[in-house]
């Protein structure tokens, strides 16, 4: 069996967060990234060739997983191999939708030559055997077999459900239903014979935008094919808005926490270049968070999680926050609930995440939560005050903020930066 | 780089206590993150030397798990790359290393089949960062037989377990005592040399063939008059790791921000082996203060000026004061843990007390653990 991993998506929800970079490369839980969870899923799981689709700003993404050796996934036959929309003599176009993107690789997976495909997206923090999905594939004698697991009743109509017999077949599926006759969802993993999935593609291929969950999947159930549903039971949390993301960071920061990164079965894997040990400073007060290597902290840090290479000034408090790689933070600056991005700088005394609790003016669906979001590379001057549901990106300076306030609800973003 | 390297990690040293009981110096874990001969490895590394070999008798397993890969010290390359030499049988020998030019001697085919013209010689067991191509040009320039890298040392630091050497205002040696009684010059040897490679091999068979196996008492001293044998001093941070107490004192430096970011922070990167493990962890009750933690740790008590390794666990309630906790300790509820070096992967029950009273004490307890 071989992996394809589809990861070029931009997760728009994440606002600034993926300006830069595409959504499996943002960071997670101190030091990973988003990507490394299925990857390293794909590693443990015993799959060692892996294709992973980019599309979207993969120059964070190529770097991240260079030839693949955090993973063990630098090998000679397969290995990883990132793949990313090429020219052809005619029809040259991006991918354009999940599944073309699989089409346009056709001869990739042709190479090796597979019984089994296994579709992956490159944007769920959870930890999946594999082998013991492609195990009941086998015995159901299954052509397709879909990875669902049971969400609460209201929550359903967010997600594609599906609708089974006893034995774990489908019947019937519904796309984000008004009211759904059932609560398993869809987890968006597939597990393919390889020739029901290259005839469906080819048969397939002239549809726009062509997806796996509304073309692929029906068109196989169309043919009667058998397609079955699989279902987990584990921790599996799609961080695609700013709220899921925040809390499933803030979920890792419990005792003993339902995702367990410190169990030796099923090491994450990721690809570190920050080595040294953390600092923790005489004056500094640390409590129920998780810190990176290399992390120098001189002042109060609560409930929070923190990236490798981070800086925190003396007398700095940080409170429900996610600091991601590489940033600074100036003395005596107060945080809270607030998503800072990497290699952001922000100076000292400021204070990010007071006031109102008004909604974002621009975008309430994405900045919402009461967090504050602070881009890549961002610098925010000294003395500055930042409301809740708000946004920054760019290198901002004083005049940028009225009085010395970014008000709740306000976005400050650069020019030449995107929204 | 015009050099090949040889790094002699074959030691082990009284001196460590329990602490070499079950691995060479070279593979001492330091700063929470790195082991000992990871410094010596990346200064080779990032003075571009493309053949390293590691010289090594002394218990390796735990030097040869950590040196499983070469890739993590960029030594992975089509030519050249890391060899780890362990003594063998061969036709014409039977015997460990007996010395460090023996050592070296019974490896004299790798240095044979080299074509680079010089080689670096250092230990395993010094933490520092050094550019060797600078002190090639010096060699060059002093048109010299062997060069020195020394150090002076602050007074009060006690020379007298290196090798001291006087230079005369040339920068030549001009006395080398090894390991003196009572030192007269505060100026040390730091175990690194570059030296012509055919001279080296000429020397060291010289050497074999009337039954000397020491580098610096049958090459060094020996030759001092008759070699042009130059000392170049370094003024950065030096430090040999090789008694408890430089041990102890060596990791305590990287409490300093100086020495931190000597290391840590400026170019050239220091390397290791990654291992993968998740950030830190605090939970309530933790309260850490001027302490250096690292990756896997899981913290439930107080931390005070102490460095943590690896996957250590802090138990409830616990004290840990002026101590190094080494790799993968577990440390039960209500221990209190003063002036000690806890051996790696060690078990402490709870309720136990270790003091170092007089002296920094090493603690090697084995108890059965069970899951967490």
């Amino acid at each position: 069996m071989i992996a394809m991993l589809l990861a070029g998506g931009q997760g728009s929800r994440l606002g600034v967060l993926t300006a830069r970079v595409a959504k499996p490369a943002v960071a997670f839980g101190g030091k990973y990234r988003i990507i490394d969870f299925p990857l390293s899923n794909c590693i443990n799981s015993g799959i060692d060739t892996v294709g992973v689709l980019t599309q979207y700003q993969p120059l964070r993404l190529n770097t991240h997983i260079g030839i693949g050796i955090p993973w063990d996934l630098d090998r000679n036959i397969g290995g990883v191999t990132v793949l990313p929309p090429y020219e052809k003599s005619a029809n040259s176009e991006w991918y354009t939708g999940t599944a073309n993107a699989i089409y346009q690789n056709l001869t990739y997976i042709d190479s090796f030559n597979p019984d089994y495909v296994l579709i992956l997206s490159g944007d769920h923090i959870y930890k999946m055997d594999y082998e013991v999905m492609l195990d009941f594939h086998k015995e159901n004698h299954a052509e397709v077999t879909i990875a669902t697991m049971p969400v609460p009743m209201e929550e359903a109509s967010r997600f594609g459900i599906v609708i089974t017999d006893e034995t774990g077949k489908i019947q019937e599926f519904e796309e984000k239903p008004e009211v759904p006759s059932s609560n398993l969802a869809s987890m968006g993993i597939y597990i393919f014979n390889w020739p029901l999935l290259r005839q469906a593609l080819s048969e397939l291929s002239d549809q726009p935008q062509c997806d796996f969950g509304k073309h692929i999947i029906p068109y196989c159930h169309d043919l009667e094919k058998p397609v079955y549903a699989y279902e987990f039971n584990g921790y599996w949390k799609d961080v695609g808005t700013l709220g899921s993301y925040w809390e499933a960071n803030m979920e890792l920061i419990d005792i003993i926490p339902e995702f367990n990164l410190y169990e030796e079965f099923w090491k994450i894997y990721t690809n570190s270049d920050i080595i040294p040990p953390q600092y923790i400073s005489e004056q500094s007060i640390i409590e129920r968070s998780i810190i990176g290597d290399g992390a120098e902290i001189c002042g109060e840090v609560r409930n929070s999680v923190i990236g490798s290479g981070v800086t925190i000034g003396e007398g700095a408090i940080i409170r429900d926050s996610i600091i991601m790689k590489d940033v600074e933070i100036g003395a005596g600056c107060v945080i809270e609930k607030s998503i800072i991005a990497e290699s952001a700088k922000i100076g000292e005394r400021s204070t990010l995440g007071i006031g109102s609790d008004a909604a974002n003016k621009i975008k309430p669906d994405v900045y919402s939560f009461g967090l504050v979001t602070i881009g890549e590379d961002t610098i925010i001057p000294a003395d500055v005050l930042i409301g809740k549901n708000t946004a920054v990106s760019g290198i901002t300076s004083r005049e940028d903020y009225i009085d010395g306030m970014l008000e709740s609800g306000e976005t400050l973003i650069k020019a030449g930066e995107q929204l | 780089m015009r050099a090949v390297g040889i790094i002699l990690a074959g030691g082990n040293n009284r001196k460590m206590k329990e602490l070499t009981a079950k691995r060479a110096t070279a593979a001492m874990p330091i700063a929470g993150s790195y082991r000992s001969i990871d410094f010596a490895l990346s200064n080779m590394s990032n003075s571009h030397v493309q053949s390293v070999a590691v010289l090594t008798q002394y218990n390796t397993r735990s030097l040869n798990e950590h040196l499983n890969s070469s890739k993590w010290w960029d030594f992975g390359r089509k030519h050249g790359g890391l060899y780890v030499f362990t003594p063998t049988i061969t036709n014409n020998n039977s015997d460990w290393y007996r010395g460090t030019a023996d050592a070296i001697y019974q490896n004299i085919e790798f240095l044979k089949r080299c074509h680079e013209p010089y080689v670096i010689i250092t230990s395993g067991d010094a933490v520092y960062k050094l550019d060797y191509n600078k002190v090639l040009e010096y060699h060059i320039a002093k048109k010299a037989d062997i060069t020195v890298v020394c150090k002076h040392l602050e007074t009060g630091e006690d020379a007298s377990r290196f090798g001291t050497v006087k230079l005369d205002e040339d920068m030549r040696i001009e006395e080398f005592e090894e390991k003196p009684m009572v030192a007269a010059s505060n100026t040390v040897s730091t175990g690194v040399y570059i030296i012509r490679r055919r001279q080296l091999i000429d020397l060291i068979e010289h050497c074999a063939s009337e039954d000397r196996y020491d580098f610096v008492n049958d090459i060094l001293i020996r030759y001092k008059n008759l070699k042009n044998i130059y000392g170049y001093k370094i003024e950065s941070y030096w430090s040999n790791i090789s008694t408890v107490d430089a041990y102890y004192k060596t990791n305590m430096d990287f409490l300093k921000p100086e020495v931190r970011n000597y290391f840590f922070k400026q170019y050239p990167e220091v390397y290791s082996k990654v291992s993968d493990l998740p950030p830190a962890k605090y939970n309530p009750g933790a309260a850490v203060k001027n302490s250096l933690i690292s990756s896997g740790c899981i913290i439930n008590g107080m931390v005070e000026n102490s460095v943590l390794f690896k996957k250590v666990f802090v138990g409830n309630n616990c004290v840990i004061k002026n101590s190094i906790i080494l790799n993968d300790v577990y440390l039960g509820d209500n221990t209190y843990i003063e002036n000690c070096i806890v051996e790696s992967r060690d078990t402490i029950r709870a309720n136990t007390r270790y003091v170092g009273e007089k002296e920094i004490k090493v603690v090697v307890e084995r108890n059965e653990r069970y899951g967490m």
